[in-house]
């Protein structure tokens, strides 16, 4: 299962990051390296061995929300990159007409 | 630094201050001034990304005015160093990133309130590898923290700032988080004692997550009683983290008066393979020969998918960490790099504000998942973890007690001697397993090579950290001085 430029590129899409064409190259030979080293997994019997999940702990427990969010120490305009009347602001996508911020 | 200076212990300092001896105020400029005459700073080790001198000296103030309290496990007046995943309220929380510099967290993380609750003072922000991924510190956004005991090596990573703030003397408890192995193998490294609790022993609110079925908050010590006082501190169920777990925390203090006289102690045959530096295993050899003297049993067992750790290990975590670093996007907090539309912002962003290794997990984590290759990596990876899991399930439930290992296959590498990213990955060949089975383990001090130190690891079952403990203090009275030459 190599992986090739397409799939570099394809993960790279999903993962909201913009590789560079030498930078695309390198990571198709890092990648294949590395994921050469985990084909051993392929060779081990797992037949009816159950996932980890939860591991070491008592299951995945889940946490109430009945308690709201935890108060914030500074208000959000402390650490939001944009922010307008409390809503956090983000660029248009850019399939729409302006690709100005909203 | 120099050889046979030790920093003062954690008991020590809160004996000083509960008995009027100094107060919390000459505790903090002590730490400041060894901070100075070791250049702690980035023109030196590099071992603090944010260390604000006036901001430390008002809160030093404050605690000053805490009446002495009598908890057994107390950090009063005991300055802790803080990495730089781990959210504090007044100092920076970067992760060693770019994409963070400058975000200060708008809550704190439960370990810190802990901490300064028994009296603590949070000293600064240890360097780290970004969002946690290295063995090195050399993946930081702010250039790689120096080992004290030879500049030209590293201290290992990914929490290797706060492993170097306890080397150099600085203070005698700082906090890191392991995943992989990011507390023992610095502490290897750096002659210090480092502790990863069992998955659930430590909230991890505030913890900047990485990959969630792995991380743990964890604690680093100049001896195995100042890490047993930070751990005793830390601990315990938190209502603010659903994986924490709701068991009593016992005071690991404790433990230093118990014998370990009969105990078991596995020798697993998969860690000393005939790879493993002859040096490294002779400290180790000669570490349990001291245990044995001491009544205790050593047993050869195995633990057979030991070599399968490594590559679950770098299928599972950068999996996680590729859902869980989404949320670095340019719209909730951190850096916004302008880009064409929205999907343009979040590329630039993205790009721009991580570095080269978190990117390569990134992309890595993302192809284990998508669609086609989910099955044959990061399925099967899980169910080989399994495997990995029940390995320890059989040895503990075979009447063994505890694990000694090394805790990594040689001493501390030269700075830049690793470029091949899974020749750096193997590095973590000892330490991965106790993550993906989620059980406690600890490594200290058993002696030097070359002038380098050497860590010798003990392994639990979960929640027995204080059976870890006891062997851990008779080992260290055992050693004396032999730990650290």
């Amino acid at each position: 299962m190599a992986v090739t430029i397409q799939d570099v590129q394809h993960i790279a899409a999903l993962a909201r990051l913009a590789l560079p064409p030498e930078r695309a190259e390198a990571t198709v030979r890092e990648l294949n390296t590395i994921l050469g080293h985990m084909d051993v997994l392929a060779r081990v019997d797992t037949e009816g061995v159950q996932e980890a999940i939860g591991i070491g702990a008592r299951g995945l427990p889940v946490r109430s929300d009945s308690d709201g969010p935890v108060p914030l120490a500074r208000a959000l305009d402390a650490f939001a990159p944009s922010l307008r009347d409390g809503l956090l602001l983000v660029p248009r996508l850019s399939t729409h007409e302006s690709t100005e911020e909203a | 630094m120099t050889a046979g200076e030790r920093p003062r212990s954690a008991a020590d300092v809160r004996k000083e201050v509960r008995n009027g001896a100094r107060d919390t105020q000459a505790t903090v400029e002590q730490a400041l001034q060894r901070a100075f005459d070791v250049k702690a700073g980035m023109d030196g080790l590099n071992i603090f990304v944010s260390l604000d001198d006036a901001l430390l000296r008002e809160h030093a103030r404050g605690a000053a005015t805490q009446l002495a309290d009598t908890e057994p496990g107390s950090l009063l007046g005991v300055p802790v160093a803080i990495k730089d995943n781990i959210a504090s309220l007044h100092h920076p929380t970067t992760c060693g990133s770019r994409m963070l510099k400058g975000y200060i967290s708008p809550y704190e993380a439960t370990v810190v309130a802990r901490l300064r609750a028994a009296g603590a003072v949070p000293f600064g922000k240890t360097n780290m590898d970004e969002f946690a991924m290295g063995s090195s510190t050399e993946n930081s956004a702010y250039g790689p923290t120096l080992n004290p005991h030879q500049t030209d090596r590293t201290p290992g990573g990914s929490s290797g700032g706060s492993a170097a703030a306890v080397a150099a003397g600085i203070v005698p408890i700082a906090l890191g988080s392991e995943t992989g192995g990011s507390v023992r193998q610095p502490a290897a490294f750096c002659g210090v004692v480092g502790v990863k609790p069992t998955y659930g022993r430590v909230s991890r609110f505030g913890l900047v997550a990485f990959a969630s079925s792995l991380d743990q908050v964890g604690v680093f010590g100049a001896t195995v009683d100042d890490a047993a006082r930070g751990l005793r501190v830390i601990a315990g169920h938190d209502p603010l983290d659903s994986t924490s777990a709701d068991i009593p925390v016992p005071d690991y203090t404790l433990a230093g008066t118990h014998s370990v006289k009969g105990m078991v102690i596995g020798r697993p045959k998969e860690y000393f393979p005939e790879s493993l530096d002859p040096r490294v295993r002779a400290r180790c050899d000669a570490a349990l020969a001291h245990l044995a003297a001491l009544g205790a049993i050593v047993k050869d067992v195995s633990l057979p998918h030991t070599d399968l750790a490594v590559p679950v290990y770098y299928i599972v975590a950068p999996a996680e960490a590729s859902s869980n670093l989404a949320r670095f996007d340019g719209v909730r907090y951190g850096r916004r790099l302008p880009g064409d539309g929205l999907r343009g912002m979040y590329e630039a962003t993205r790009t721009g504000g991580f570095g080269p290794e978190v990117t390569r997990r990134i992309l890595l984590g993302t192809y284990v998942l998508s669609a086609g290759y989910y099955d044959a990596y990061y399925r099967k990876a899980q169910r080989v973890r399994t495997l990995i899991a029940d390995d320890f399930g059989s040895v503990f439930g075979s009447g063994v007690d505890l694990l000694f290992t090394p805790t990594t296959p040689t001493p501390a590498f030269r700075l830049g001697a690793i470029s091949d990213p899974y020749e750096m990955y193997m590095s973590d060949i000892f330490t991965v397993t106790a993550n993906l089975a989620g059980v406690p383990a600890m490594s200290q001090p058993i002696g030097r090579v070359d002038g380098l130190p050497v860590g010798g690891q003990l392994i639990a079952p979960h929640f027995e950290e204080d059976r870890m403990f006891a062997a851990a203090y008779a080992l260290e009275r055992a050693l004396g001085d032999e730990a650290h030459r």
